[in-house]
């Protein structure tokens, strides 16, 4: 009938995306610095349900960013300040080149600056928000206070970031809130609960790093950049939190014994201070005085069912928590100097332990080697020259394992020159039917209380059962095949007087095996009402059985591979001991 | 000038004959010459004056020359050398240090090759090239010789004496111009008087030419001046000058190239100034200009328009962002903000001491690195290390934080609802096939004797008899109870279809092969009814009109009465099914043809008459069906189901299958629902109430379906496919129109063997027992219960 006819792609989907070129040439800013701004922004692209819609009938590939974002975009301050950089590198680059060194100066020290406070409170309206996001930023710290000074960044991110990953350490530190560590071949990484919120980072090992060619530094410095922003602040506001002054300032007696002690070694002061405080050795100046140790009664609430069961578990579980935070507690550790110093200091002081290592080694030491009340010495080489009666010279695996399992492993399996148990990865959580590891099982069984039996003579009863069983079962067997034989030789003689045309032959007795049918039918009708699903159902269930399937298969081919690995070692053993 | 007379002057004449000639005209002339610029003649003569004059023609020029060197003094000459020399030492300052031996010395040096020369004649030819070579340079030395000349003349005005580049070669006149434009005149231009310089008398042809060649020792350094067409002896030193420019070797043998550099400008302070000006007055006076920026600027300082600049700062500044958290902060676009996924925590086979099954073996790492890096399910190769101490700096680490960035701004970000199922929850709750008893469930019985495959079976309504066709072109009846085969009949085809007459009372059995229709009397059953039946098909009278049939009617006589035969019916295509109706008197033959009308045709067997339902084709007719209750006929084709109200003559429903090419149909004893099999897989159930499209649409099969049936009684239908498998269903009318039919796979039969990627060809059902016979193309008939 009558009305406008409606044109095509001029509502709907089609309108409300906007390709990345278009979204560019409307904020009229370079590839680069439109990059810059969605990283700092926080703007992602998005994927239209039907493509073709958007493109105008066109399946080409496209970014699409949504037309809402980049309006959002439009008024950003930060924009202005993108030109005025552009401007001024532009002025330098004319200045250099017509060789007006004064002018480059001045040009340098009116350098535009930009602040990204704002945009942090923007995209993080509440602290919960920012530390949520807390684990790629602490991530990336941690690489970047890793890098050499020299090269890839700027000397001052570098800094920084090594100023921001010390305090985060120190907060974690005073805080006692590390849960997990995990010795990776990638890094170690480390899990916190900080207010309620699980936090994730990796920390490369400390080596010098093989920049690669074919990654943008611009784009990881723009992250950094972002990330530095926003850790300084949480940083300044989990300070607050434990009342701890910011910048973070060493306590009192312990600063002026550090003071005293090597002053020398360091030339500017503030260098060595930040040296003192990434020593971790010390703990942190408070704004209040604390209370010593004031203990908090959790509230008892009446609650019924499934609630009370709820509140059980959750009271079990902090009372796990506190222990963990106290596992080291009068523990004194000595650090040779072959260990990851900064980690295992790390570790030990978040779980109430003293740590000290050698003088030459870093500042920051509080004991000697020669201290008598050290309980654990940890030693990563096959052995060790002076040993002292009165510790434990024990392997840094020990420390990691101990902190993952809540409790303090026996030291027997981690001493010198002993091949270490197996690292495992404390973030799996085994769900029904997903394989686990012996070792997590023994693990398991150690937390619960059970004391494991010593596995060798285990081993070996087991072989004699075994044997015996099997010696059992073949005399069993020779006794019957012998009546059998019995039974025919009889039967022959009797035959052989007959000698009968007919031959009967016993019937066979077909055992009817009634579980099994059961089972099959039940299978067969299974099968029959699979076949009367609907096609749409009947491909979710067979993606959801195929999942399952391959879940069982890997399971099953790791058990597989362990049975074979535990064989050959037996037989390895076997042999030794034979020889 | 006398040309003419050199130039009649004869080979034959002697040397010095020609000298005396000429010489005293000439004289003068070349005097001048001589004494202005012929000092290269000069060097000349002094060799010459020792060497031998063999030239003939050239010599002439020479001679005179060397008559007016004579007349020179030898003092004058000395001096020219002297300055010749200096020229040589490429006119540096220290010309007064030249001495004579030097030029002795050089002489000495060029006597060495010359005589090379002489010795070979190749050496000679070579010589030829370099003497032309010598003769470019021979320009350069006329230029030297220019300058020689200009000192000779002012040799009192220093100033001037390098300066040699504007000057003209006086000796002649015509400037720099070619000099071929002269070539045709007998004169080569003109002197500074004004007068022709004529050329010398050259008239030597190639005999001369190579005479002088072989006797004339100077030869080789004999040059044409090109401004004069004089022939010039060059002397030693020249020659060995020319040489020396040759090598790329400064002129002069005693020139040090490589002297010590003395600094002008150096460190030390000298006590005189590099210029001697005398300083600017303005350098004195106080700038103006100066004054009165300086004095703005002190203004601007006072006024405290201009600040001292702060130093920058270089460390931010942190403090309580989240003081004062706004609820008004939070946008809706916070809430529309898809936070990124964190990062997938690692598994045990990361550790750096890993359980040992988490470990690859050999081949798991070789498939791991011949995979593509995108595809690798872990992106690293489990290790394990015996210590902490050995694990090594991961080479990837940046990368994967580099990744790690890319998504966060890259990757596009969606919420997607995981559908957490359980699968047993998926299967539908249906009623168990235990309580939807009676059904066959088992193979029984196997019917072996075709040698082919089995097309069509059909039962007899009795339930006791089972007739088969096969492509062995026999049809054979069996017992079913026994699986024994009673008769065979051999027929003239492949059997397409058989049908059993469905009235008890009739026993005729429909046979189709080719393009004929037999209608046998397998004499089975009651003997009565068998004679009955013969008795009804002789008892036909011909009717009085005889009607033009498309189909023959005969009646069997003889030896095919005897085995049975009663009725043939010649039809004019092949006949691909043949079906009864319910009440045993009317049959309907297929003969599929796309083109024609013809494709279906209905026999009346007591009127032996035939009629064609359809004027016009709908498509391939695939098969029919009679309605087992009421008039109707249903006739499918490719894609449609079509049914007929055969006596208002009219289509009445037109059933959408959806399938894409229909095999087998069948009709639901109620009359109220159809099963269509197709070869894409599927069967289609239609409730003829309900609508004209499937009620279901059943996939159970992985091939083509080949028949279906519909048991008489029990609820029961069962589908034949290519698949070798025959699957049995519940399917349970409701006599309650608004329950829909119940539809439950009860039972897979399977049995037949695949041949030739055909399995299952045809099923029935019993009339009377739940049991199923099918048969196959591996030619059995397979009797289920």
């Amino acid at each position: 009938m009558g009305g406008l006819q409606k044109k095509k792609y001029e509502s709907g989907s089609a309108t409300n995306y906007i390709t990345r070129n278009r979204a560019r040439k409307k904020l009229s800013l370079s590839l680069a610095d439109f990059r810059r701004l969605c990283i700092l922004k926080g703007i992602y692209p998005h994927e239209p349900k039907h493509k073709k819609k958007v493109n105008k009938g066109s399946t080409a590939p496209r970014t699409y960013y949504l037309l809402k974002d980049i309006r959002f975009l439009l008024h950003e301050p930060i924009v202005g300040k993108f030109r005025e950089y552009k401007i001024f590198v532009r002025k330098l680059r004319k200045a250099y080149g017509k060789a007006e060194w004064s002018g480059v100066q001045r040009l340098r020290e009116n350098k535009p600056a930009y602040k990204l406070d704002h945009i942090i409170k923007e995209r993080y309206p509440t602290f919960i928000d920012a530390l949520r996001d807390v684990d790629d930023s602490l991530s990336m710290c941690f690489l970047f206070s890793t890098f050499a000074r020299t090269g890839k960044c700027h000397v001052q991110t570098i800094q920084l970031c090594r100023r921001l990953s010390v305090e985060w350490m120190n907060y974690i530190i005073t805080s006692r809130s590390l849960r997990k560590v995990f010795l990776s071949i990638k890094g170690i990484y480390y899990q916190a609960e900080v207010l309620g919120q699980t936090i994730t980072w990796i920390v490369p090992y400390q080596f010098a790093h093989n920049h690669p060619t074919d990654v943008d530094y611009r784009v990881m410095a723009t992250f950094t950049e972002l990330y530095t922003t926003l850790f300084g602040f949480v940083n300044f506001r989990l300070y607050q939190t434990l009342n701890l002054v910011y910048p973070p300032k060493l306590d009192g007696p312990g600063e002026a014994s550090l003071r005293s002690g090597c002053d020398e070694d360091y030339a500017l002061d503030s260098e060595s201070y930040s040296e003192k405080l990434s020593a971790l050795s010390a703990s942190l100046a408070r704004m209040v005085p604390v209370m010593e140790e004031e203990e908090t009664q959790l509230d008892h609430f009446p609650a019924e069912g499934e609630d009370l069961e709820k509140m059980e578990a959750r009271e079990k579980e902090e009372l796990e928590r506190d222990a963990q935070k106290k596992l080291f507690e009068g523990l004194k550790f000595f650090l040779n100097r072959e260990v990851p110093r900064e980690s295992l200091a790390f570790l030990i002081r978040c779980l109430g332990g003293q740590v000290s290592w050698d003088k030459s080694l870093c500042i920051g030491s509080t004991y000697d080697v020669t201290d008598e009340t050290i309980t654990h010495h940890i030693v990563d080489r096959p052995n060790i020259d002076k040993q002292y009666i009165n510790r434990y010279y024990i392997q840094p695996q020990w420390v990691y394992d101990s902190l993952n399992a809540k409790m303090l492993l026996p030291v027997e399996d981690y001493f010198l020159g002993v091949t270490l148990p197996p690292h495992l990865s404390p973030f799996v959580e085994e769900t029904e039917g997903d394989y686990v590891p012996p070792e997590k099982l023994k693990l398991l069984a150690l937390q619960r209380g059970e004391k494991p039996q010593e596995e060798n003579e285990e081993e070996e009863d087991d072989d004699d059962d075994d044997e015996e069983d099997d010696d059992d079962e073949q005399s069993e067997e020779d006794e019957e095949e012998e009546e059998e034989a019995k039974l025919t030789e009889i039967e022959e003689k009797r035959t052989k007087g007959k000698n009968l045309p007919v031959k009967v032959t016993p019937g066979k007795v077909k055992a009817e095996n009634r579980t099994k049918a059961e089972q099959e039918e039940k299978a067969e009708e299974k099968r029959l009402a699979i076949m009367m699903m609907k096609k749409r159902e009947k491909y979710l269930y067979e993606k959801i059985m195929f999942g399952k399937k391959r879940n069982i298969r890997d399971a099953n081919k790791l058990a597989a591979k362990r049975k074979a690995h535990d064989e050959a070692s037996k037989t390895d053993k076997k042999k030794k001991k034979k020889c | 000038m006398r040309p003419a007379p050199s130039s009649t002057m004869s080979k034959l004449k002697s040397k010095k004959r020609n000298i005396d000639e000429d010489e005293d005209d000439q004289l003068p002339i070349f005097e001048k010459d001589n004494s202005k610029d012929g000092h290269l003649d000069d060097d000349d003569d002094d060799d010459e004056g020792q060497a031998d004059h063999s030239d003939s023609e050239e010599s002439v020029f020479s001679g005179l020359e060397e008559s007016g060197s004579d007349s020179d003094d030898e003092e004058e000459e000395e001096d020219e050398e002297d300055d010749d020399v200096s020229v040589l030492k490429s006119c540096d300052v220290e010309e007064d240090k030249r001495t004579s031996e030097d030029v002795q010395l050089s002489t000495k040096d060029i006597t060495e090759p010359q005589n090379d020369i002489k010795g070979s004649k190749d050496k000679k030819k070579k010589k030829k090239k370099s003497s032309s070579e010598v003769k470019k340079d021979d320009e350069s030395v006329t230029v030297t010789s220019q300058r020689i000349e200009g000192l000779k003349i002012l040799s009192h005005v220093d100033e001037y004496e390098r300066d040699s580049s504007d000057e003209e070669d006086i000796r002649n006149t015509v400037g720099n111009i070619p000099m071929e434009w002269y070539k045709d005149y007998p004169h080569i231009g003109y002197d500074l008087d004004g007068k022709k310089i004529f050329k010398p008398i050259r008239n030597k042809d190639e005999l001369d030419e190579f005479l002088d060649k072989m006797e004339n020792p100077d030869y080789w350094r004999t040059v044409q001046d090109k401004m004069t067409g004089a022939d010039i002896r060059l002397s030693d030193e020249q020659v060995e000058l020319v040489r020396r420019l040759q090598q790329g070797k400064f002129g002069d043998v005693n020139f040090n190239e490589y002297e010590p550099a003395v600094e002008f400008f150096s460190n030390e302070v000298m006590i005189h100034p590099v210029t001697n000006r005398p300083q600017d007055k303005r350098s004195f006076i106080p700038s103006l200009i100066e004054k009165e920026k300086v004095g703005k600027l002190v203004h601007a300082i006072k006024m405290g328009w201009i600040k001292p600049r702060r130093p920058a700062e270089t460390t931010p500044q942190y403090y309580d962002l989240w003081a004062k958290e706004d609820p008004n902060s939070i946008l809706g676009r916070h809430k529309m903000h898809v936070p990124a996924p964190k990062m997938k925590l690692p598994g045990h086979e990361e550790s750096y001491n890993p359980p040992p099954e988490y470990l690859m073996s050999e081949e798991e790492r070789l498939a791991w690195e011949q995979l593509d890096p995108e595809d690798r399910k872990l992106s690293y190769l489990p290790q394990k290390f015996a210590c902490l101490r050995a694990v090594p700096a991961y080479s990837r680490f940046i990368h994967e934080r580099f990744e790690r960035c890319l998504d966060l701004y890259l990757c596009p970000r969606q919420r997607k609802m995981r559908v957490n199922v359980n699968p047993e929850d998926l299967i539908p709750k249906l009623p168990k096939p235990k309580d939807l008893h009676p059904f066959p469930t088992t193979q029984s019985l196997v019917y072996l004797g075709h040698s082919s495959l089995i097309r069509s079976i059909s039962v007899s309504p009795s339930g006791q008899w089972l007739v088969s066709g096969s492509d062995d072109c026999t049809v054979r009846f069996w017992e079913v109870s026994t699986a024994r085969c009673l008769k065979t009949m051999e027929v003239g085809g492949a059997v397409k279809g058989v049908a059993w007459n469905p009235n008890p009372s009739v026993s005729l059995v429909a046979v189709s092969f080719d393009n004929t229709v037999l209608l046998l009397n397998p004499g089975l059953c009651d003997r009565l009814v068998s004679n009955s039946t013969d008795q009804l098909i002789s008892s036909y009278e011909d009717p009085e009109e005889s009607k033009d049939q498309h189909v023959q009617w005969t009646v069997s006589e003889g030896e095919d009465h005897e085995q049975g035969h009663r009725l043939t019916l010649k039809h004019p295509k092949a006949v691909r099914q043949v079906t009864w109706h319910g009440k045993g008197d009317y049959l309907a033959c297929v003969m599929p043809d796309n083109t024609s009308n013809l494709q279906v045709v209905i026999h009346q067997v007591s009127k032996r008459r035939t009629q064609n339902p359809f004027r016009k084709s709908k498509g391939l007719v695939q098969c029919v069906s009679f309605h087992p209750i009421r008039p109707y006929f249903f006739v499918a084709t490719q894609r449609y189901v079509r049914v007929y109200n055969l006596i208002k003559q009219e289509l009445t429903k037109k059933l959408m299958t959806n399938c894409k090419w229909i095999s087998s149909m069948a009709i639901h004893p109620g009359g109220d629902n159809v099963i269509c099999g197709s070869y894409d897989c599927r069967l289609a159930w239609f409730d003829l109430d309900l609508s004209t499209k499937p009620y279901k649409v059943l996939r159970h099969h992985k091939k083509a379906l080949r028949g279906v049936a519909y048991h008489r009684h029990y609820p029961l239908f069962a589908s034949a496919s290519d698949d070798g498998s025959v699957i049995v269903c519940h399917g349970m009318v409701y006599n309650d129109l608004l329950q829909n039919p119940l539809i439950v796979p009860v039972k897979v039969l399977k049995g037949h063997s695949v041949t030739q990627d055909l399995g299952v060809l045809d099923v029935t059902f019993h009339p009377t027992q739940p049991w199923v016979f099918s048969s196959g193309a591996d030619g059995t008939v397979r009797l289920f219960t």
